[in-house]
């Protein structure tokens, strides 16, 4: 007997050891607590899960989670606290906390949500009776009850049900403080962020609730006498296709609002003609068949950015702006985010300038302007980072700009490439202001760039909104091989840009073309009228970037028009041309303020597609399938691997082949459900 | 002031919307959280994960606690859930990464490296099937008594006697077997 008892021993030795918590990762575990509760306890403001769109992160929660390590105090400026601090009143008066006492001598403040910033909160020292029919009627019954605590949570727990069976419940109902810090939990928990409330004891995913997307509902179908001009502006990211290809390596069909057709398309390099002449860029126009409807055919366009030669390249001035804070604190974040920026510095020129700011509780220049020839004091700079603290964005943003302009000289391009896992906290500044900074520096020659790192808690909106308007690319990077690709293979043309505010616009023949859909693109619609508006800003071109878009046409009197004809008429097309329409391209040269036009004829002859289109078409499938989309048909993935396998052409770097294995684990994972 | 207030008081008083009540709460207990995730995982970096998850959720898993359990029974079964819950979905992703090595070699590595320096714990924590692990877990890890561990597993003390002893076979195994 007395082995065993060694062995029980022994484990006991060994499960005592075990490590002592990573205080960083610990601080963000309570920051995220400490965000989900204020969430859980906002009221009125956010009663259904869609109505803040995921374009605009929430001002609100910058400021929550600034305060959210803090004490109590400054919750004051926050909405969602009321209710609490009137509760923690009366734990300082009686120490000794019973359980009576929070439930029978609430104090309750009526908090409606937006209103009360800055006010000193009206305490109305009353108690609420609980009717089970709380969530639902009119919350009336404002007495000075006596009920047992007990009772009182009873019925907290039958509001609460209630609540659940009728998600939209009443507002009057919510702003009743105790009624609603039950109901209120289950109906107006701010459910953009949180998950679903379950009864279960299923963990809440924070992996799968803390990602926010930026996306709109696929583009509809239009039809061509009512509206012959579409116009978008043009989009090198593709931070959509990593975050795809994560989701299905991690054995997970993504988020449909995670696929943007238009980056997952534009993530590979198409091999269109070399713009020739004065021209920064050329446009290739083909029609094909379809694959996944036969009545209908595919306008492919392609623009294809020059290529100046590498050495002919002004210096760069980059500033890398990294979120230290603790979160990064993870295999996939920071440690691959120094590794990827050590890449990346092998590829500068010995007269590039590199310097480091840091953002973490208090941003810093960890690495004054430092020639790329001195690679030994960056490494030395890199090597010296650590996660730690939180994060303070907006001041290490201004920092960072601040760094730039003092290395760039004239004629310089400079840039700031924010490397963030997420929540860029932007501090005093809401959203707007955040906006209007990066617009007016992106004015005066400074870009930004964004690279995300790692899972569970990205802010891809945030991502998507800071490059956009920066004038730079948005990327995800998840890997090594994924850092080389945007930051080596892509180096010139990511931090080198040939042409900005590039926009599109398509007039469709409506004599020939009866409907059209552009597939992707959502997210970068832009107004008829805003194409010739030069003050519009668009999607800027990097140096051998290339653009796909793909349109979805269906010619008059195919079978495959949706759309009846009016009975009383339409406007009757006064064109007798067989064009199918006319591609006008504007974009200005960097630095310029006035816009240049490009007119392309889009010719009826439809020809086989090229490798390049097909290649692309099969992805912007593949985009559809992921996406739900209605108009495949029986359009499976199986004939995107088809069609994808025979367009693969040379595949020099390997991209089409790895998104051909992706199709392949999507086929099965889109089986398994 | 607060600080002999219970975990029962300040649970209850979090679950109403308290919220230094609950940043208290959640700062006396991370750290117990954690340590109980390492012994049911294995690795920091799970640990971690499963301590943040927790975390994360607590706020509206709070609304469940009804203060008829202790609060640190409570939180252990919270716990344990979470982390089968996350074992499960770990153990799907396994199936997609077979045949798909190349991205995650680099990621499997590291956890392997930490996995290393723990290895006849490993060794031993993996001989035993899933509800064993959360026995020893509570008994030997958290010095539980196996009525203590009874409560917390919702089990009768004679099943978690059984189990121990069930966990003395398993260990002298793996050892004749290492000996061999």
């Amino acid at each position: 007997m007395q082995d065993f008892d060694d062995d029980l021993d022994r484990l006991k030795t060994a499960l005592k050891g075990a490590p002592s918590p990573d205080r960083p990762s610990k601080e963000a575990a309570f920051i995220v607590a400490e965000e989900n509760f204020a969430r859980l306890q906002e009221k009125g403001e956010f009663t259904r899960p869609t109505e803040t769109p995921a374009s605009r992160p929430s001002f609100l929660k910058g400021l929550k989670s600034m305060f959210a390590p803090n004490s109590i105090k400054p919750l004051l400026l926050t909405t969602s606290s009321l209710v609490v601090i009137g509760v923690g009143i009366v734990l300082i008066q009686q120490p000794e906390l019973r359980l009576e006492v929070s439930a029978t001598n609430e104090q309750f403040v009526d908090a409606v949500a937006t209103d009360g910033i800055g006010d000193t909160p009206e305490v109305v020292e009353e108690n609420v009776r609980v009717e089970p029919i709380i969530a639902e009627a009119e919350v009336g019954d404002i007495a000075p009850a006596e009920a047992p605590a007990t009772v009182l949570l009873e019925n907290f727990a039958q509001a609460d049900q209630l609540v659940r069976t009728q998600p939209v419940a009443p507002r009057r109902a919510m702003k009743q403080a105790q009624a609603s810090a039950a109901a209120g939990l289950a109906a107006s928990s701010d459910i953009r962020v949180l998950p679903a409330p379950s009864p279960s004891d299923t963990i809440a995913q924070p992996e799968a609730s803390n990602d926010r997307f930026a996306n709109e509902a696929p583009n509809p179908l239009k039809i061509t006498s009512e509206e012959p001009v579409s116009t978008f502006s043009a989009d090198v990211d593709t931070a959509s296709y990593t975050w795809v290809r994560r989701s299905l390596q991690n054995g997970q069909l993504p988020d449909p609002a995670a696929v943007r057709i238009e980056e997952m398309v534009n993530y590979f390099p198409y091999a269109y003609a070399v713009p020739e002449g004065d021209l920064p860029f050329s446009t290739a126009v083909s029609v094909s068949q379809t694959p996944w409807n036969k009545d209908t055919q595919l306008v492919h366009i392609g623009i294809q950015g020059e290529m100046p030669a590498i050495e002919d390249r002004p210096p760069l001035n980059l500033v890398f702006l990294i979120d230290t804070s603790g979160s990064m604190n993870s295999p996939d974040k920071l440690p691959l985010l120094i590794q990827s920026f050590r890449l990346m510095l092998s590829e500068l020129r010995p007269e590039d300038q590199v310097a480091i700011v840091t953002y973490a509780g208090s941003a810093g220049l960890v690495l004054e302007p430092t020639t790329a020839s001195d690679s030994a004091k960056i490494n030395a700079a890199l090597a010296n980072l650590s996660a730690g603290g939180s994060t303070a964005g907006a001041a290490g943003l201004q920092q960072a700009y601040q760094v730039a302009e003092q290395m760039s000289e004239d004629g310089e391009i400079g840039r700031v490439i924010l490397a963030t896992d997420g929540d860029f906290n932007v501090g005093q500044s809401s959203d707007e202001q955040m906006k209007t900074l990066i617009e007016a520096k992106r004015d005066s020659g400074t870009y930004l760039s964004v690279l995300g790192f790692g899972r569970g808690n990205l802010n891809d909106s945030l991502m998507q909104t800071l490059a956009q308007n920066g004038n730079g690319q948005a990327a995800y990077i998840d890997t090594l091989s994924e850092a080389r690709k945007v930051l080596v293979d892509q180096l010139t043309g990511a931090l080198f840009p040939i042409a900005s505010d590039v926009k599109v616009q398509v007039e469709f023949n409506p004599a020939q073309i009866a409907e059209y859909r552009l597939i992707g693109y959502e997210t970068r619609a832009l107004k008829r009228e805003d194409f010739n508006n030069d003050k519009v800003d668009a999607g800027d071109i990097g140096a051998g970037h290339t653009v796909t878009a793909l349109y979805e046409v269906t010619p008059v009197g195919s079978p495959a028009v949706l759309n009846d004809p009016l009975r009383y008429g339409e406007a009757v097309a006064a064109s007798d041309s067989d064009e199918l329409g006319l591609l006008r391209l504007r974009y200005k040269e960097p630095g310029e303020g006035q816009s240049q036009l490009i007119e392309t004829v889009i010719a009826p002859s439809v020809t086989g597609a090229s490798d390049e289109a097909s290649f692309a078409t099969a992805i912007a499938g593949f985009g559809q399938l992921l996406r739900g989309s209605d108009y495949l048909g029986d359009w499976t993935y199986a004939d995107a691997i088809s069609l994808a396998t025979h367009a693969k052409g040379a595949d020099t770097f390997g991209y089409r082949a790895e998104a051909i294995t992706l199709m392949r684990l999507a086929e099965s994972l889109a089986k398994g459900q | 002031m607060r600080m002999k207030t219970s975990d029962e008081a300040l649970a209850l008083s979090a679950a109403n919307g308290d919220r230094e009540a609950f940043g208290l709460l959640i700062r006396r207990h991370y750290d117990r959280i954690y340590r109980m995730g390492w012994r049911l995982c294995g690795t920091q970096a799970d640990a971690e994960d499963l301590a943040h998850d927790i975390m994360a959720a607590l706020p509206a898993k709070l609304r469940s606690y009804r203060g008829d359990a202790k609060f640190t029974t409570w939180l252990y079964r919270v716990t344990m859930n979470a982390a089968t819950d996350r074992a499960r979905k770990a153990q799907r992703r396994m199936k997609a990464r077979e045949g798909w090595g190349e991205d995650y070699k680099m990621r499997a590595a590291a956890d392997a490296e930490a996995a290393e320096s723990y290895d006849w714990l490993q060794r031993a924590m993996t001989s035993l099937p899933e509800e064993l692990r959360e026995t020893v877990a509570l008994t030997l890890g958290e010095d539980m008594t196996q009525k203590e561990a009874a409560a917390v597993m919702g089990l009768s003390e004679g099943t978690i006697a059984w189990r121990m002893s069930e966990v003395k076979k398993h260990l002298r195994t793996l050892a004749e077997k290492e000996a061999m």
